[in-house]
């Protein structure tokens, strides 16, 4: 086995942007209180140390003029990272984010590429309210021409954040704010985690269960253990990216398991598991012998007060008790 | 105190501008106005589709900055670009395959009259949101100060689009971070059907340079000579790291604002009269002859010239094949 060493989530990030801005002088990074403070989880800290503050460059609080400085200058030739600060705060440039930096490419012909990486802290954290902890993923996922990717742990934070960066199309990078302090074995040796393909976490042949993210870690390895104390052998599955989502590995598992859940932060609605529900529908139908089960957060802004937001909260028990009525 | 942008008045005498020069800027504001003339044809004759905003009546502005600067220099254009692409050095036939929406089109077809770009002379792309184009511009002048590359970013805009947001936030950051990045204003008076005085704070757009603390400047956009010596001195200025500077060019939209546009906000009169006696390419023209520089068949060889390339683009235009069906997937990702 490949050596490896247990670093954070956020030190894995840092990592990767360490080793591509070395590689490559294209590179660059602008954002909110990244280079004075560090990034306001840590995930900069110490990079203007090593690259100055041209390249690692604090901004004026204007996340329209940082999107669409960063789509200008990947048309002039460089490859940007933007920091949003908040997931959040993506909402303020929808114009750049959606018109801009998803267009260009297709739009012009494919001239010229956009090889940029937008960073998105996102998902709940204690009691950061409605403005500060929402789950984007879907509402990109719905956009032709971005690539959107939300690892759940230091390996694949580090693995796709290198890929992100080299990628010519542009890539959202969502890392779920509490993740960053959160550790793991990551491989000392240069490696790159690749965008479009789900990992298998762990293999099973009852019922496959896609989660990310987060959730994955919090919400979804829980559920799969108690599962298989009932005697219900989970395929667990991380997406990893969810754009463009990775179809075969989840027809794969399905056509093996015959059930399929999908559980993820976001809100349920119109989610990233309505999509995944879709294509199994679709292209899978002959392999399930149950319906498929969703689970997603509850219809509504994240609350701020402790009791709203436990209620908001997934939870393993719950969904496990939905998980045995497939049987 | 709130100090005025400075007015530009033209100073250096038409009988001393280089003939070459005078010729070129001819050739290009006539290319411009004889291209747009053949597309707002083929355009009411059902051949071009989607949206089309002509640019007749300001090409002087696109011809005179565009004068000052390099094929290495970037642009960011608006809905009513065709003027900036031909002033930038691109290729008239594809201009008109696009438009057309065919295959040979610089876009290959996808972008039409609103989103052309070349990039092989620095034209980033026009842009179908009003307001798009700043902070763009302001990233790629972002990049050649990283690079050092000595390259400067221009971003044209109408009186409508000062009012976005994204005006401010590009003012300021590249203000706060001495970006070369010209910021040209042209004012044509109108914002579809909307007069600009009624939705605009200000009467002088230039003046809103002073918030940001740089350098604002206005310009008879109808008079090239004007837009051409006051560009050379901005594009100067920039260019030795002075950071950026806003320019208002004012002009007048003699054309609707769309190829179709039924006109119900304006008289006739009103157009016909800036149409007679405050035409660019009619001033220039006179100019140049009282000034003796250039005569009656210089000029005209030049229009025949011109007429020729524009005959020869909408040929091609409507000889290429239109994209295969197939193709619509190309170019989604890399
Ligand atoms: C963000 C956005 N809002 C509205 C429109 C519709 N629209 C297209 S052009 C235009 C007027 C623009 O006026 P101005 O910026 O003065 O440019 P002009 O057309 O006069 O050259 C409007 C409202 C748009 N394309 N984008």
């Amino acid at each position: 086995m490949a050596e490896t060493k247990k670093i954070t989530f956020s030190q894995a990030t840092l990592e990767a942007m360490q080793e591509e801005m070395e590689r490559d002088d294209t590179v660059f990074v602008m954002g909110e209180d990244i280079a004075r403070q560090g990034g306001i989880f840590g995930q900069f800290k110490g990079l203007p140390d090593s690259f100055g503050s041209d390249r690692v460059r604090d901004t004026p609080i204007t996340e329209t003029a940082i999107v669409g400085a960063a789509v200008g200058a990947a048309l002039a030739g460089m490859r940007p990272i933007a920091d949003m600060h908040f997931a959040d705060f993506m909402l303020v440039c929808g114009d750049e984010i959606y018109n801009q930096m998803a267009k260009v490419h297709y739009m012009f012909g494919g001239q010229k590429t956009v090889p940029m990486v937008l960073r998105a802290p996102d998902g709940l954290i204690n009691q950061a309210a409605a403005q500060h902890s929402q789950s984007l993923e879907a509402i990109f996922q719905h956009i032709p021409g971005l690539k959107v990717v939300a690892p759940s742990n230091p390996a694949d934070a580090k693995g796709l954040l290198k890929s992100a960066i080299r990628d010519d199309n542009p890539v959202i990078y969502f890392e779920h704010k509490a993740l960053f302090n959160t550790k793991g074995d990551v491989p000392v040796e240069e490696y790159f985690t690749p965008i479009g393909k789900a990992d298998i976490v762990t293999e099973g042949s009852d019922l496959t269960v896609v989660s990310y993210s987060n959730c994955l870690q919090t919400v979804a390895k829980p559920v799969a253990e108690m599962a298989e104390k009932e005697g219900i052998s989970v395929e667990l599955i991380d997406l990893r990216t969810i754009s463009p989502i990775d179809k075969d590995a989840i027809l794969e598992s399905v056509a093996k398991t015959s059930r399929l859940a999908i559980i993820h932060e976001a809100v349920k609605q119109g989610g990233v598991g309505g999509e995944i529900a879709a294509i199994v529908a679709e292209e899978g139908l002959d392999y399930l012998d149950a319906p498929i089960m969703r689970f997603g957060s509850p219809f509504t802004p994240v609350p701020f007060a402790r009791p709203l937001e436990q209620a908001y909260r997934l939870k393993p028990e719950a969904i496990l008790e939905g998980i045995k009525r497939m049987f | 105190m709130c100090a005025k942008a400075i007015l530009k008045e033209p100073t250096i005498p038409v009988k001393d501008y280089d003939r070459d020069l005078l010729i070129e800027l001819y050739r290009k504001m006539v290319s411009i106005r004889l291209f747009e003339q053949k597309v707002e044809h083929h355009f009411l004759a059902g051949d071009i589709p989607g949206f089309v905003h002509l640019y007749i009546g300001e090409e002087g502005i696109g011809t005179g900055v565009m004068a000052n600067l390099t094929k290495e220099d970037y642009i960011e254009s608006t809905h009513r670009g065709h003027g900036h692409t031909i002033a930038k050095g691109a290729d008239l036939n594809r201009m008109m395959a696009e438009i057309f929406g065919k295959k040979t089109g610089y876009c290959k077809g996808k972008g039409g009259s609103m989103h052309i770009a070349d990039f092989s002379v620095g034209m980033l792309g026009a842009n179908g949101i009003v307001g798009g184009g700043y902070t763009l511009a302001v990233g790629a002048a972002l990049a050649s100060k990283l690079r050092e590359d000595g390259r400067i970013s221009v971003v044209f805009f109408g009186d409508g689009a000062s009012n976005r947001g994204t005006f401010h936030e590009a003012l300021n950051m590249a203000a706060a971070w001495k970006l070369p990045v010209l910021f040209v204003c042209e004012n044509n008076e109108w914002a579809s059907t909307t007069p600009y005085l009624t939705t605009t704070s200000v009467a002088d757009i230039a003046d809103r340079a002073q918030g940001y603390g740089i350098p604002g400047y206005m310009v008879d956009g109808n008079d090239v000579l004007s837009v051409y010596e006051t560009s050379k001195e901005v594009v100067d200025y920039i260019r030795s790291g002075n950071g950026p500077v806003l320019l208002e060019c004012k002009t007048y939209r003699i054309k609707g604002h769309f190829v179709g546009d039924p006109e119900k906000y304006r008289t006739k009169e009103e157009v016909q009269e800036v149409f007679d006696n405050n035409n660019p390419i009619n001033r220039f023209e006179e100019k140049v002859l009282e000034a003796g520089v250039l005569s009656r068949e210089d000029l005209d060889a030049v229009y025949v010239e011109v007429e020729t390339a524009i005959e020869e683009a909408v040929r091609y235009a409507l000889e290429s094949p239109e994209p295969d069906p197939s193709e619509l997937f190309d170019d989604l990702y890399v």
